[in-house]
């Protein structure tokens, strides 16, 4: 077998978790599992949508136990390496340990694009562990080339094997991407690698654009079940690979089956751009906010959209779900304001 | 320490720093107070002076210190997360340490949300579970704080559970970059059980935010407290609704910028406490 010409990360498992209110069961990650990783994915991520310890009021509480979850995931793989994601502030070192002894081999320390300083006890203490350790920025789009490099150098001071930029609103153009990744190329001396969101339609152009700069870790999910739009379709990503003549290394029927077989029939809506969903990409906004402002605008009577934009406008961060309650009664206040004059 | 010269209880003897050409040394100075910069030596040295230390250095320097100040005589009100001495929330055990040599003031968070869930707590049989979400501005967040973010989600939501009376509990932090600087932002959810009297829940919500304003006068709600219908499944079991108390905190401005808020609270608590305990030592002075 050729080496592939990138690695594929795929993220069903954790992101995807965003789409299904963080409801998995077991036979569903197993039969997952056991469909990439067939297929020749090489890396598989699992955890609340949020990260290791996000089951919470504020991201939604986990159906089951992510640990049971990820000691599932860990016994049905052959090849593929199991991963997880971490956020600082929401997960804790500890979660690390626990996650290793269940034989996970990768962590990824995730953190807003321009707090990378957050992540050296979490990136230290997958390394001493000896796990893969990915240094993740999200939401991207909010920081500059120059200053996603200068953070992510402070990944790479910290131990990280590869770098990670995540366009999480699904805001990016393909311009934007290329140019990030160019940068971070040329000014690190590890791999690497790239999220994106479908929000514009864009992920899987993005992704063939982020190869093309010199990225070498590329991340879908089945079906592109995940937050917002959804993400990079494993799948696609895949076809279109083999049209460029990159070299993937999975079976591409194989992933189409995965999607088609195992992921469809539990998806409660299809990932469809809708105009919540082109919103978020439009006004650079978080994408699990997504389920989370459509429940808080049916609760207070309020409009989606409007919940979203304001969002937008006060530049909150991956994270920040309580916002959207905020936002919600600010606008109920309002409305009924208007409504006596 | 701008707050301490206001305070008609304590007197500010000095501001120790470390850094000979610190900012705020040299403010300390030109307000005729004394600024050494030789640090927890210093403080030692001159023990016999002293009665009480703010301690804001950090966990590290508090836990190497501490048993001294107690040696000498110094009451020590802790504002790192060392937590050498019991958690103090204002409003919540204010005086069940007046004698302590040692008290810990927890976090920022934890100053602004333990009382919340105490206030919950207060009026329901059983607290099953109570959640934190902290967002502050990035520049407000020091080296200290970004270096250990888990000790700050650790202490925070052990103090919801030991002081806030929740059964099971989850503390979570956000910083956010956006310029200019947010306001420090604190959320609470609190898992309310079957049978709760949702008006006495809210009346007694609006009662703590009006006991924490006194002395954090930037403290608010910052939209009416909500109670939403679930059912939602929580750690501590299934409950049929939560409350949402949607907090701001905004610095005083005294000498920090009044985004703020995290660090203001803080300096506002210690206030608080240093104070309750030097008016219970005089009373007792008095009447010995």
């Amino acid at each position: 077998m050729t080496t592939p010409d990138f690695r594929l990360i795929d993220s069903t498992l954790r992101d995807g978790s965003h789409a299904i209110s963080h409801q998995y069961n077991p036979e569903e990650v197993v039969a997952i599992v056991k469909g990439l990783d067939h297929a020749g994915v090489q890396v598989i991520e699992i955890a609340h949508g949020d990260g290791l310890g996000g089951s919470s009021f504020n991201y939604g509480f986990s159906k089951v136990d992510e640990k049971e979850l990820i000691a599932q995931a860990c016994a049905a793989t052959t090849n593929a390496k199991i991963a997880c994601l971490l956020l600082p502030g929401i997960g804790l070192a500890d979660d690390l340990r626990d996650v290793k002894e269940l034989g996970v081999g990768m962590a990824r320390i995730a953190t807003h694009c321009t707090e990378a300083d957050i992540s050296e006890q979490h990136i230290k203490t997958s390394k001493s562990l000896g796990m893969e350790t990915i240094g993740f920025m999200m939401m991207a789009h909010m920081n500059s080339p120059e200053g996603l490099v200068e953070e992510a150098l402070k990944m790479q001071t910290y131990g990280a094997d590869a770098i990670y930029f995540a366009d999480s609103a699904g805001a990016m153009t393909t311009e934007d991407v290329r140019r990030r990744v160019n940068a971070l190329v040329n000014a690190l001396d590890i791999p690497v690698g790239v999220h994106a969101h479908n929000n514009l339609s864009m992920a899987v152009a993005n992704s063939i654009a982020a190869y093309e700069e010199g990225a070498t870790n590329l991340d879908g999910t089945s079906a592109g079940l995940g937050a917002g739009a959804g993400n990079c379709p494993t799948e696609i990503l895949a076809a279109v690979s083999d049209k460029y003549g990159i070299t993937t290394g999975v079976n591409v029927l194989a992933l189409m089956d995965v999607a088609e077989e195992i992921v469809r029939p539990l998806m409660p809506r299809q990932q469809v751009i809708d105009r919540a969903g082109l919103i978020l990409g439009y006004a650079g906004v978080y994408g699990s906010f997504l389920l989370h402002s459509q429940r808080a605008a049916e609760r207070y009577n309020v409009s989606q959209a409007e919940i979203l934009l304001e969002l937008g406008r006060r530049k909150v961060v991956g994270g920040q779900e309580d916002m959207i309650i905020d936002v919600a009664l600010d606008l109920a206040k309002k409305h009924a304001e208007a409504e006596k004059k | 320490m701008v707050k301490m010269l206001r305070s008609d209880v304590l007197d500010l003897v000095a501001l120790v720093g470390i850094d000979p050409d610190s900012d705020g040394l040299a403010r300390a100075r030109k307000n005729g107070i004394q600024a050494p910069h030789t640090g927890p030596d210093w403080v030692l040295e001159n023990a016999s002076d002293i009665d009480m230390i703010f301690d804001a250095t950090s966990a590290y320097v508090h836990v190497r210190h501490y048993k001294q100040y107690a040696a000498a005589g110094i009451t020590a009100i802790d504002l790192t997360p060392a937590a050498r001495g019991p958690k103090v929330i204002p409003p919540v055990n204010l005086y069940d340490h007046l004698d302590a040599p040692n008290v810990n003031l927890v976090t920022c968070g934890g100053q602004a949300t333990t009382p919340m869930v105490y206030a919950i707590r207060r009026v329901i049989d059983e607290l099953p579970y109570a959640e934190m979400i902290s967002t502050v501005a990035s520049k407000s967040a020091g080296p200290g704080t970004r270096q250990n973010i888990d000790e700050f989600t650790k202490t925070t939501s052990t103090a919801l559970r030991e002081i806030g009376g929740a059964t099971k509990s989850k503390a979570i932090m956000v910083l956010n970059p956006a310029e200019p600087p947010i306001m420090m932002r604190n959320t609470v959810f609190a898992g309310i059980p079957e049978g709760a009297d949702h008006a006495a829940i809210l009346s007694s919500i609006h009662e703590m935010a009006a006991e924490v304003s006194k002395y954090v006068p930037g403290y608010r709600l910052k939209n009416e407290p909500v109670i939403e219908e679930g059912p939602f499944h929580t750690p501590g079991g299934v409950v049929p609704h939560r409350a949402v108390v949607l907090l701001e905190v905004e610095g005083a401005g005294d000498y920090l910028p009044e985004y703020a808020g995290n660090l203001d609270i803080m300096t506002a608590a210690a206030m608080r406490v240093g104070e309750a305990i030097a008016i219970s030592r005089a009373s007792r002075e008095a009447s010995a």
